[in-house]
Order: C-alpha cells, then sequence, then structure tokens
C-alpha cells in the first residue's frame, strides 16, 4: 500500500486561500453581521496609576441610543481575568478601584452603534487620584514606588537557569565553576548591559469580537480575532459558569495575530457578559489607536550578559542577569515568556549556562507573548555578547561560534537546563551559510569598502528554538492550559473525512492567522490519499467543529496538529484500503493511492475513483461485511518533545556616520526546520520573521514617559518595517529532521523573528567598530547611531 | 477611531464651496483627507462641517504657465511626482512630493493640502519656500496671493484664513542656470517616512559663481522654515564642496530647534547642516 502525488509534502503548491484574502473577500469578525446588534466602546484611564474615587455613568446613560454602561460594580462578580501562570496580579475585567497602566479599562459602554458609543464614552466621568507610577523596569526592583498599592514588592519571582523547575531537574550550578575560570590568566571577561526594548504588536486587523448570547438555545456563539478559539471557549464557560460545548467560538479569518492574540482577553468576556445582560448581539471592534493600550505588548528585557572565555575562544561560562518588565497585570503567558527564554539561554553553544532573570510589575501595559516570545530576547544576548567576545580577543565572529557548538554527534544534546534538543547539525548549517555568501570574499569586500571612507558592517547570528510544544514535560510546566479548562492541554488535533462525492473535508484545531494551513493541510492529507488538493477543505478556528485543539502560535501547527492530521489520514487510508481490496478482489497490502483513486499494484490500468470509493463506504451494503459505514477519522496528536529548529543570519550593511543612517544591503538565511512541506509557505514565514526582528532592530519601540504615558501609541510614531525598507531576502536550507513527529518537520513561524535582530545589530556595530563603538542599543534609529559615533570619538 | 458627529457637503463648484465655509464658522477644507480623516478619528480635530471639493471641477491641472507652474488644489501627490513640467522647472518639488508617504498617500494626497496642513516634518513646506513660491487662496470675498516666505505661521498653521481655500500653488520656472532640489533623512533611515529632518535648495549660477540661492528646512523645529544665513553665506561663492560646507554650517542659526523622538536638538542641528548641504550640492548639480 503506497500512495504518490504530484501535491505531495515537499511541493510548492499556491495558497487556497489566497483569492479571497487578495481580492479582499475574506471574512473578518468585522465583516460578520447580525441582526439586533450593539456596539461597545471602553471608558480608558488617562493616568498609569491612579486610586478611583468615584464613575459618574448618568450623563452616559441618559444619551439617546445608549443601551447600557457598566463598570466594575457590575462585572465584579465574573471574577479577574483568567491566566495560565497565575503569580502576581491578575486583571480584573474593568479596573475595581485602580488603574495600574494608562489606557487600562475603567467602563463599557454600550449603545445602538459604536459612534453613539464613543460619544457616551466621553460623557462618563471618572474621579482619579492620581498615584506615582512606577515606569522603568529598573525602577521597578527597587520597590519605591509600587505598581500596585497594595502590593508587598514589585517583584514577582526570579527564574534561576540551575534551579527552575525544581525536583523535576536536578541540575549543576555553574556559577563557581565561571567564578573560578574568571580568575584564570589565559581568560577574558566581556560584560555589557543590553536592553531588549518593548514592543507593540501591531497586526493588520485589529482585535474585534462579537458574542450573541441566545437564551433560548442556551448557547452562545461567540466570533474573535483570536489565535486560540478553543482556549476562548473554556474561559468563557469557566467565567459564566457554562460547559464549553454550550460556547461556540469561531475565529474567522485573522489578520495577524503574532502571540497577541494569543491571550484571552477581558473584552472578550465583557461583550459575553454584555449580551446577556442586553439580550442582544455585542460587538467590540479595537481601534488602531486603542491597540496599544487594549492588546499585550512583546519583549521589554534589561540585563548584563558577559562570557567568560580564553584567549583562543573557548566559553568557559555564559551569564546572563536581567530584569524582565511584566507590565501591570499577568495575563496568559506573560511569567512564562522568560521561561520560553531560558529554553534557548545558551543557543548553540554547549557552555556553562548561569542565568537569572526577574520579572517585575510596573505601570504599563501587560507584557505577553510576541513573536518568538522570549526566545529573540535569549538569543539576542547570546549572539550579541559572543559577536563582542570574538571581537574583545580577535577571533572570526564565525570561528568563534564554531569552535563552541553543541556537535552533530551530540545529538541528541542536552542542555544545561536539562533539556533534550531533539537533531542539530549547526556547523554544517553555518558552513553552508558561509559558503552561500562567500564570507572570505565579503570581508575582503569589507576591507576595501573601509579603505574608501565606506562603513560596512557583516553581521551574523546563528540560533536554536524550541517550538511545537505539546503535552511534553515541557507543557506540564504551569502552563497546560487548565486554567482555561482545557482538559486536551497542547494536544493537536486533526479530522479527515471522505465526502460521498469523493472529496476530503479536514478539520483541524488550529487558529491561523495568515499560516496557510489551508493549503499545508490539505497537501499534508493529499499525500496520504492522493486525492487533489483542490478537492480537499481545510477548515479551522471553529471549536463547535474541531472537537479539541488549542490555537496556532509558538511555531507549533504543523509540528502538532500536521501530525494529527497526518495520522488521521493515515487511518482514512488503511480502511480506504479495504473497501478497495473489496471492490476490486484483491489484497488490501496490495492497493495503492495515486491520481485522485486507487488501484491494485502492478494493474494501474484498472482504477476505482475516490467518488466510486466513497459510494461504497456510505452504502454499507456494497462493502465488505462488518465494516463500519462511512469514512472519516480522527486523531490526537501528542509528541514527547518538543521540535528545536536552528538556524544561521548573515546581513551587510551600510552605515552613513554623517547621519547615522543604516542601509541593509543583503539579507541571508540558511534555516533548518527539518522537513518541509510547502517550501514557499515556509519562505513567507521566514519573510516576516526577518521583517519583524529588522523592525525592532531598526524602528520600532514602545516608549513610556516617567508617568507611564504611551508616548508612541499611534503608527506616526511608532515605525513598521515596509517592503521598501528591506533587501530582497537571500533564502537557503539544511534539512535535519525531527523523530518527534511522522513528517519529521519542526515548525518556522517564529524562526525568522529569532534569528534575525541581533544579525542587523552585529552588523551596525561592525560597520562602526573602527570609529570605537562597541554597542549600541535597539532600535539603531539614526539618532542613536549617530550619537553612539559621537560618544565613541569622544 | 469613531470621530464625533459632524456635517459633510461635496459642492459641485468653488463658489458654492466658498459659501459653505463662509456660511458655517469652523468647517473645513478637505481635498484627500490624509490628515483630516486621521485628526477627526482621533477626536483632536472635531469641525462641525466638512467641505470635500473633490468635486469641483477645474482645481485638478498643472499649469505650465508663462514663468511660473500652477498646481491646482486638488492635483495629487502623483500628479506632482510624475509631472515632466514641475521635474523640470521647479525639481524640489517633485522630488518632495516623490518622498511624500506611500504609493496610497500619494495616489490620494494633495500638494495643497500638504502646504495648507503646515506639518513641521511635512516634505512640500521646505519645497515651496525654497523655490519661493506663491499661494494662491480663494475665500467669498475675492482672491489673495500669499508669498510662501509668509505662508508658514506655526506648527499645524498657515496663513490661510479659516474660510479660505488655498486654489493653487503658484512656483517659479527655474530659468537657465537655476537648478533646484529636496532630500530628507526619513523616520525609518534613508527617505522613508516622515522627515527627522530635510531641506530643500534653489540655486542660480552665473559665470561660475552663485548669484542667487534659497534653502529652506523641515522636521527641525516649529515649522518649516527658511535657512537665510547659509543662503547668503553662498551668494558670490563658487558654489564649491567646500563653499557648500562652510555655508551649511549655518543652517540652523535663527532656528527654534526641537527635540522630538527622533533626533536631539544636537543631531537635528547638525542634520539641518547635513541637508542643507547636500541639498545645495544636489540643487547646483541640476542649475548646470
Amino acid at each position: 500500500m503506497t500512495t504518490t502525488s504530484t501535491s505531495a509534502m515537499g511541493g510548492i503548491v499556491r495558497r487556497k486561500e489566497d483569492p479571497a484574502l487578495i481580492a479582499g473577500k475574506g471574512r473578518y469578525v468585522d465583516d460578520i453581521k447580525l441582526n439586533g446588534e450593539a456596539a461597545a466602546v471602553f471608558v480608558r484611564s488617562p493616568f498609569a496609576h491612579a486610586k478611583i474615587n468615584s464613575i459618574d455613568t448618568s450623563a452616559a446613560t441618559a444619551m439617546d441610543g445608549v443601551l447600557a454602561v457598566y463598570t466594575a460594580e457590575d462585572t465584579r462578580h465574573l471574577g479577574d481575568l483568567l491566566a495560565q501562570v497565575a503569580v502576581g496580579s491578575l486583571r480584573p475585567l474593568l479596573a475595581d478601584g485602580a488603574v495600574h497602566h494608562a489606557g487600562e479599562a475603567v467602563a463599557m459602554v454600550v449603545a445602538e452603534n459604536a459612534y453613539i458609543a464613543k460619544d457616551a464614552a466621553d460623557a462618563v466621568m471618572v474621579d482619579y487620584d492620581p498615584l506615582p507610577a512606577v515606569v522603568d523596569m529598573k525602577d521597578a526592583v527597587k520597590d519605591e514606588i509600587k505598581a500596585h498599592e497594595d502590593a508587598e514588592s514589585n517583584v514577582l519571582l526570579t527564574w534561576y537557569s540551575h534551579d527552575w523547575w525544581p525536583g523535576v531537574f536536578e541540575l549543576e550550578d555553574h556559577r563557581p565553576a565561571i567564578a573560578a575560570a574568571k580568575e584564570r590568566d589565559d581568560v577574558v571577561v566581556v560584560s555589557q548591559e543590553m536592553t531588549n526594548q518593548r514592543l507593540i504588536p501591531v497586526a493588520i486587523e485589529p482585535r474585534a469580537v462579537l458574542a450573541d448570547y441566545n437564551s433560548g438555545y442556551g448557547r452562545v456563539n461567540v466570533w474573535s480575532s483570536s489565535q486560540i478559539p478553543h482556549a476562548l471557549a473554556g474561559a468563557i464557560a469557566k467565567t459564566f459558569g457554562m460547559t464549553s460545548h454550550d460556547v461556540h467560538v469561531v475565529a474567522p479569518e485573522v489578520g495577524g495575530g503574532f502571540g497577541a492574540k494569543l491571550n484571552v482577553y477581558p473584552d472578550e468576556m465583557l461583550v459575553v457578559f454584555a449580551s446577556k445582560e442586553l439580550s442582544r448581539p455585542v460587538r467590540w471592534t479595537e481601534t488602531r489607536r486603542e491597540a496599544a493600550y487594549s492588546t499585550i505588548q512583546g519583549r521589554g528585557w534589561v540585563g548584563t550578559a558577559t562570557i567568560t572565555g580564553t584567549k583562543d575562544g573557548e566559553i568557559l561560562g555564559y551569564e546572563l542577569d536581567a530584569i524582565a518588565d511584566m507590565g501591570a497585570y499577568s495575563q496568559n503567558f506573560t511569567v512564562a515568556i522568560p521561561v520560553l527564554g531560558l529554553y534557548v539561554a545558551q543557543g548553540q553553544y554547549n557552555v556553562p549556562l548561569a542565568w537569572q532573570i526577574t520579572c517585575v510589575h510596573t505601570n504599563t501595559q501587560t507584557t505577553d507573548a510576541y513573536r518568538g516570545a522570549g526566545r529573540p530576547e535569549a538569543i539576542y544576548y547570546v549572539e550579541r555578547i559572543i559577536d563582542m567576545y570574538a571581537a574583545a580577543i580577535g577571533m572570526d565572529p564565525a570561528d568563534v561560534r564554531k569552535k563552541n557548538f553543541f556537535k552533530k554527534d551530540e545529538f541528541p544534546a542536552t542542555t544545561a537546563i536539562g533539556l533534550t534538543m531533539d537533531s542539530g547539525n549547526y556547523e554544517y548549517n553555518l558552513d553552508t551559510l558561509l559558503e552561500d555568501v562567500d564570507y572570505d570574499g565579503l570581508r575582503k569586500m569589507q576591507k576595501d569598502a573601509r579603505d574608501e571612507g565606506r562603513y560596512i558592517g557583516i553581521g551574523l547570528s546563528t540560533y536554536v528554538e524550541v517550538c511545537g510544544f505539546a503535552p511534553s514535560v515541557l507543557a506540564e510546566f504551569g502552563f497546560g492550559w487548565d486554567a482555561y479548562g482545557l482538559p486536551t492541554s497542547f494536544s493537536g488535533s486533526g479530522l479527515v473525512r471522505v465526502n460521498p462525492d469523493g472529496s476530503a473535508t479536514v478539520i483541524i484545531g488550529t487558529g491561523p492567522s495568515g499560516q496557510g494551513h489551508q493549503t499545508t493541510w490539505a497537501q499534508v492529507v493529499s499525500e496520504r490519499l492522493g486525492i487533489p488538493v483542490d478537492a480537499i477543505r481545510v477548515t479551522h478556528g471553529d471549536t463547535f467543529e474541531s472537537p479539541t485543539g488549542v490555537g496556532t502560535f509558538g511555531s507549533r501547527s504543523a509540528a502538532v496538529d500536521g501530525a494529527a492530521t497526518y495520522e488521521a489520514a493515515e487511518k482514512v487510508r488503511m480502511k480506504a484500503a479495504e473497501l478497495v481490496a473489496h471492490m476490486l478482489e484483491a489484497s488490501a497490502e496490495d492497493i495503492q493511492f495515486a491520481d485522485g483513486g486507487a488501484h491494485v499494484a502492478g494493474s494501474p490500468g484498472h482504477t476505482v475513483t475516490w467518488a466510486e470509493i466513497a459510494e461504497v463506504a456510505y452504502k454499507p451494503h456494497k462493502g465488505p461485511e462488518g465494516l463500519e459505514a462511512g469514512l472519516e477519522a480522527h486523531a490526537v496528536f501528542s509528541p514527547g518533545n518538543a521540535t528545536w529548529p536552528f538556524g544561521s543570519h548573515l546581513a551587510v550593511v551600510e552605515v552613513d556616520p554623517g547621519t547615522g543612517d543604516v542601509k541593509i544591503l543583503r539579507y541571508v538565511a540558511v534555516d533548518d526546520c527539518g522537513n518541509r512541506i510547502n517550501p514557499m509557505i515556509v519562505d513567507g514565514q521566514i519573510h516576516g520573521g526577518i521583517a519583524q526582528g529588522v523592525g525592532q532592530a531598526l524602528f520600532e519601540e514602545a516608549i513610556y514617559d516617567e508617568n507611564g504615558n504611551l508616548l508612541t501609541g499611534s503608527l506616526v510614531d511608532y515605525p513598521l518595517p515596509t517592503a521598501g525598507d528591506l533587501p530582497a531576502f537571500e533564502l537557503g536550507w539544511t534539512n535535519t529532521p525531527t523523530d518527534v513527529n511522522p513528517m519529521g518537520v519542526k515548525g518556522i513561524g517564529e524562526a525568522g523573528t529569532i534569528g534575525s535582530a541581533q544579525t542587523i545589530v552585529n552588523a551596525v556595530v561592525d560597520a562602526v567598530r573602527p570609529l570605537g563603538v562597541t554597542h549600541i542599543d535597539m532600535p539603531l534609529r539614526p539618532r542613536k547611531v549617530w550619537d553612539a559615533i559621537q560618544k565613541a570619538r569622544g | 477611531m469613531y470621530p464625533r458627529s459632524f456635517e459633510y457637503v461635496a459642492p459641485s463648484s468653488l463658489d458654492e464651496a466658498l459659501a459653505a465655509l463662509n456660511d458655517h464658522p469652523g468647517a473645513k477644507v478637505m481635498t484627500g483627507g490624509m490628515s483630516l480623516i486621521p485628526l477627526m478619528k482621533l477626536r483632536l480635530f472635531s469641525p462641525p462641517l466638512v467641505v470635500d471639493i473633490g468635486r469641483v471641477p477645474g482645481l485638478d491641472s498643472i499649469a505650465d504657465g508663462n514663468g511660473h507652474i500652477a498646481i491646482g488644489a486638488l492635483v495629487r501627490h502623483a500628479a506632482t511626482a510624475s509631472s515632466d513640467a514641475v521635474a523640470s522647472g521647479a525639481a524640489a518639488l517633485a522630488q518632495a512630493a516623490r518622498l511624500t508617504g506611500d504609493v496610497q498617500v500619494r495616489n490620494r494626497g494633495t500638494t495643497c493640502g500638504a502646504l495648507a496642513h503646515a506639518d513641521v516634518a511635512a516634505d512640500q513646506p521646505a519645497a515651496a519656500l525654497a523655490l519661493g513660491a506663491t499661494m494662491v487662496a480663494r475665500s467669498a470675498g475675492g482672491e489673495r496671493e500669499i508669498a510662501a516666505d509668509d505662508f508658514f505661521v506655526d506648527a499645524l498653521t498657515s496663513a490661510l484664513e479659516p474660510n479660505e481655500i488655498l486654489v493653487e500653488v503658484r512656483v517659479p520656472k527655474a530659468g537657465a542656470g537655476t537648478g533646484s532640489a529636496y532630500d530628507k533623512l526619513g523616520r525609518r533611515g534613508g527617505r522613508s517616512d516622515y522627515a527627522v529632518a530635510g531641506a530643500a535648495a534653489m540655486v542660480t549660477m552665473d559665470g561660475g559663481s552663485v548669484s542667487a540661492a534659497r534653502v529652506a528646512l523641515t522636521g527641525v523645529g516649529t515649522k518649516p522654515t527658511l535657512a537665510t544665513a547659509t543662503a547668503d553665506a553662498l551668494v558670490g561663492t563658487d558654489g564649491s564642496a567646500d563653499a557648500i560646507k562652510a555655508a551649511a554650517q549655518h543652517a540652523a542659526e535663527g532656528v527654534t530647534v526641537l527635540e522630538d523622538l527622533y533626533g536631539s536638538v544636537e543631531y537635528k542641528t547638525h542634520l539641518a547642516q547635513v541637508y542643507a548641504a547636500r541639498a545645495l550640492e544636489a540643487a547646483i548639480a541640476a542649475a548646470g
């Protein structure tokens, strides 16, 4: 029994979803209209930290068209917003007695339309007593001002690499050995404080949610621009005392998520509440400006990285002592994000590790997962400091990296924090990049340019990523989705049904936001069954369609739900083989599937089509006796480990020392995500990921003033990268499959972001190193590069 | 983003539009809406009436007239950027139009609208100042001309009266020996986005020396400003690289330089000098 197909895995298939998306025919939450809709608008705090003395809603309530104005008085009984890792202060659905970041929702107005609701929101009078705000995370550690006036401390906890999960991992504390190494004569110690600045996720579609509570059906229908519809259904059920099967959540087209929609939000609960109270559908659509206050932000670390190593490039210790800014409240993963960084703390290097990172509350918006989620931050620190170490000992940065790599024959390799990396071939991957770009030639070009007075820099970064989270040991670490009443944890789900006409329906538990799952999953099923990609319809993001699922995030969909779909398709194939064997009077082992049908091995001329197979499946009297009618299968997949993609990136930049302007001349990436299902889609993921990393490196920064006002809340002051700012990316691949899933795929959604920011910074610093510059904190806007040059020149 | 309630009219003639403005205090003219609509949606600005002049005939042409080029109120950035007449007769303005916003903004926003909006970091005002343009303002009471030098009053404030429409900008055509140019550093580096700092220059060369020069800055201060000290220092020189460099050192003299997210006072002062020099160099090269 074998299958061949022209649209099999590994083929470039045009995205099935694109005609609708490109033509503006995609259906997003805001395109779905219900009869009798009302609109919600929130009253938001102008202060970062204040006591609420009173809220006067009378003028707003009296306005024509206003249906209700709700405050914490009305919603307190629903409890705080659910969080997976409930450490620190949890967020009330509406501010209750005090506000803790600017833009926090204080009241919700529901009216006949959003314009009326906004007018009424402006008429809600809130009497505040402003309190001192703590904005800078370094100040937060001092505890002189408390972000939460009643809290004992701003400090939530400190993660230590040698003791991050007591009782599960017995780990060696590398600090004494590193301290001893620092005393050696043949050793240099290179140390640098660096900021990994806070970012504002900007999906092209802001968040939006529409809720329709129907007491007749005893059910609530919710459409939300979410990456995690099943978790949202669980959270709604838990909050409102319902069962998940009475909560139907649909994530229709989702216009970008990047982790920001990997959260359950208070507004999602509140529109359900209002719909229930008013017996009307209620919609809230986040405005672009509002998104900077009502959606989580990302990154926000400051820390000192130190490498202790010999003068010939042997690293004897890598240390990071950092603070991570949690913002005002703990939401879904908030305090666990640094742990995701810890997973890849040492990068590709088999070196002693001593990491500690302290999580603090500040009076700023909550931080949580943003593309890469801890891993870009972690890789940034190790890859910046290894470059500085290379410069300090006068060794080529590529050579230093190679000298300290985990070697191919060490896989599966155990990291300093006790995790097992599935597969890796780091030196081959980096060598592939260096050969692709003619690294020696590039260095010569750089030298020649310097002789002409041009400041060209070459930046290099390697990275290892961890993704495909599943109910392995990792997922049990505090975030198994129990808080949202999702007993399936991280398991993937795939249901494959061959329809009576011979087409196939695939229902998956993911919640994609542009990743091309309709195409990729069709390829997986087509590869197993031989049904053409065009005859396979894929449904996702619907909690009544897919029995289980946890959504799309953490580069997990292919490696987990994809594998489930693969296994479901395999079950269907086994059953179909029995049907065909009956039809062709052959043995099931001899049945081959190809080109839209099946035949007996050796007799390709005599083919039955999938429509003919389906007819037998759905008319049991025509099939083999005792075989159950129908032709579908569901599989739940739970891998034993995460997957560990990796890669090497290189940038060539030119700096104008007169203005500090940075121009990216080339960007080359050689990534390794194991087998690729659709190389074009994988390329696209890398493209977008690099763009986001470049955005962090050069442009983006959430800037708060000392009072906690966000100065960069609009896109006028929060510059995003555009295609015009970026060179044509040059991509190459190595392929080191994993054995933790049947397809050998690892995940690629975040790799581009994880690999890129420090590649750019390393290149810029390399360009201006002759001027005496050793480090510049991101974003490398022209003013900062120019300032650094002036400072270095004295 | 939800603006406050407002009235909207789209007159089919200029007289109707002028009457609407005259009759409704606080009414605001709209062409492309690229700046007005976001301000309204943020509720930073809430005019009771928007007078959309997009349907008024006769305002959408670029006239290559005798001695000057006239750009009508409805001429889009894209049209200004691609006009041969503007490119040859008023190059700095064509370059400013090319570097404005993105494709959608250039296809929608207008040259006159950007001038009337008087943003401190916009491209058009610097070019109009350097080129010595004339603004033609019309109201129900008649027409008047305002020199560019007098037009930019303060941040987001022009010399237009509330009941006036900027119906046209007239730019003197460069004669033989005259060249102009505009250049900027954008907020995302390169020439992207609003100007961190930018400069336009117009230079007339006569017998190997600079006989006339105008330089204007954008992005660095409270309003688009002429850099007269630089222009004065350059006139009479040979326009060499050294002469440009020396003159450009005076670029920020008399200018109130302000810090923002994209630059300190020191940096912006430095950039004013750098871009004054770059614009002058390109203008002199174009002067032939």
